[in-house]
């Protein structure tokens, strides 16, 4: 029985990547500073780059695709615009994945800038380029940057929770 | 040295976007060319395509709205607690201006009755009549760099592209999608909206184009022009699309150029008037 309660705890935690994903995609959530509203900051790209990076197997990238699908048609874009950038994203922290040895937080973070500052780039470009939508690339540009600054933050918080899942699991 | 490093790279590139990885079961490289399939198929128009789009984001957003009710509950309580802390100032203010309210109401009443003689008298008074259709607010979605809102009514309800949208009976954007059950309102602060206005008193039209900000900028203005502090800014309907004389805001000077503040908070839409009646052609 204990197992029983164990592995259901560990689903449970397993999900909540995924669940955090789809609950950003579709809800009207935002994370703007309320005093400061110029300043905000993308959990999305966090969650993606951290869970893609320490553990593929919670976070699938179907679900990725998908809550990039959900983003577009919430927010008012061309429908695929925001799943080419988070599998972008996804495809560098899968990439540093294969090539790192010994992951630890300060070069995560490292890692974490050229790959927003691309995929940023490609989604401004496919807006700006292909369907001729204005983008306030001022308002693009500090978001990126609350991101990386936040990325230790939210690193800190999912580890905790990546620990807590190989813990249920292991027991 | 250097072929092995390059082997390396390709073999990282490869597992990467190639392999299926545990528990996966799409590549990323597979999922990435349907995204590109996805936005090329948006530049197609067929109806039969027109009409999944519209089922699918139908759903997505009443998904959206029904996911967003937990945090569309929590904010009205807190402003209700914030709000409990400040009731005896507020009480004071409300007090003196109740009191220049009443004294304005009877300046109005007193104008409105001269104003209607006078439209009669131009024979014009049928310029600001226009249906409206009350919507809701379904999602507001702030995203940072675009502003735009969605409706619980849609093409069902008689919804255009196009067709203004009023706070009150401030002008706040216009319609830029219509699916069967929803529509999304472009406002008048994103980047990508342009209307043309007139301001009053000296009758100026210039373009005005939003800016990402609670304020919009001019455009198009006449060199020689003298506006002031305190102009009103109305819809010029020049376009032929917009009635004319929507009132959207006032002019302001911020650091040395002249912006429009908006009559209405875009921050705080939660039931619109969408104008469903055509504008009245100029019988000239």
């Amino acid at each position: 029985m204990p197992s029983i309660k164990k592995n259901i705890i560990s689903r449970f935690l397993s999900l909540i990547p995924v669940l955090l994903l789809l609950f950003l995609a579709f809800s009207e959530t935002d994370f703007t500073f309320e005093k400061l509203s110029f300043l905000s900051f993308n959990l999305i790209y966090i969650i993606i780059f951290y869970w893609v990076l320490k553990n593929p197997e919670i976070l699938g990238y179907g679900f990725i695709f998908l809550s990039g699908i959900v983003n577009d048609a919430v927010v008012g874009l061309p429908i695929g615009v925001s799943s080419v950038t988070y599998l972008i994203l996804a495809g560098f922290a899968a990439y540093i994945r294969y090539l790192t040895v010994q992951p630890s937080i300060v070069s995560d973070w490292i890692v974490f800038i050229p790959a927003i500052a691309v995929t940023n780039s490609v989604y401004f470009y496919i807006l700006r380029i292909f369907f001729d939508i204005n983008v306030n690339y001022i308002s693009l540009l500090l978001n990126t940057g609350i991101t990386i600054l936040l990325y230790p933050v939210f690193w800190v918080l999912f580890s905790f929770l990546a620990n807590k899942i190989m813990k249920e699991r292991n027991v | 040295m250097a072929t092995s490093g390059r082997d390396d790279l390709s073999i990282a590139i490869r597992s990467a976007f190639l392999k299926k990885g545990n528990k996966q079961k799409f590549s990323l490289l597979a999922l990435i060319i349907a995204s590109v399939l996805l936005l090329s198929l948006e530049s197609f128009n067929s109806k039969s395509l027109n009409f999944v789009r519209s089922v699918i984001k139908d759903i997505i957003y009443r998904t959206s709205f029904i996911t967003s009710i937990p945090g569309n509950t929590i904010d009205p309580i807190i402003t209700t607690i914030q709000s409990h802390f400040k009731i005896y100032d507020e009480h004071e203010l409300l007090k003196l201006k109740l009191e220049q309210l009443e004294n304005e109401q009877n300046q109005i009443a007193y104008l409105k009755t001269e104003n209607d003689k006078l439209k009669k008298a131009i024979d014009d008074n049928n310029i600001f009549s226009y249906e409206t259709v009350i919507s809701k607010v379904l999602v507001d979605k702030e995203s940072p760099y675009l502003k735009s809102v969605i409706l619980n009514k849609g093409f069902k309800d008689g919804f255009k592209k196009g067709m203004p949208v009023l706070k009150g009976s401030y002008f706040i954007g216009r319609i830029t999608e219509v699916n069967y059950l929803s529509s999304r309102v472009l406002l008048i602060n994103d980047l990508n909206s342009k209307i043309p206005i007139i301001i009053e008193p000296n009758g100026y039209q210039a373009i005005m184009s939003g800016n990402g900000q609670n304020h919009a900028i001019l455009d198009f203005l006449p060199k020689e022009h003298q506006i002031e502090v305190g102009n009103v800014v109305y819809t010029s309907g020049t376009d032929g699309i917009f009635q004319p004389g929507i009132p959207i805001g006032k002019i302001e000077l911020n650091k040395g150029k002249f912006q429009i503040n908006f009559f209405s908070d875009l921050n705080q839409l939660y039931f619109t008037n969408v104008i469903t009646s055509k504008p009245i052609q100029d019988e000239q």
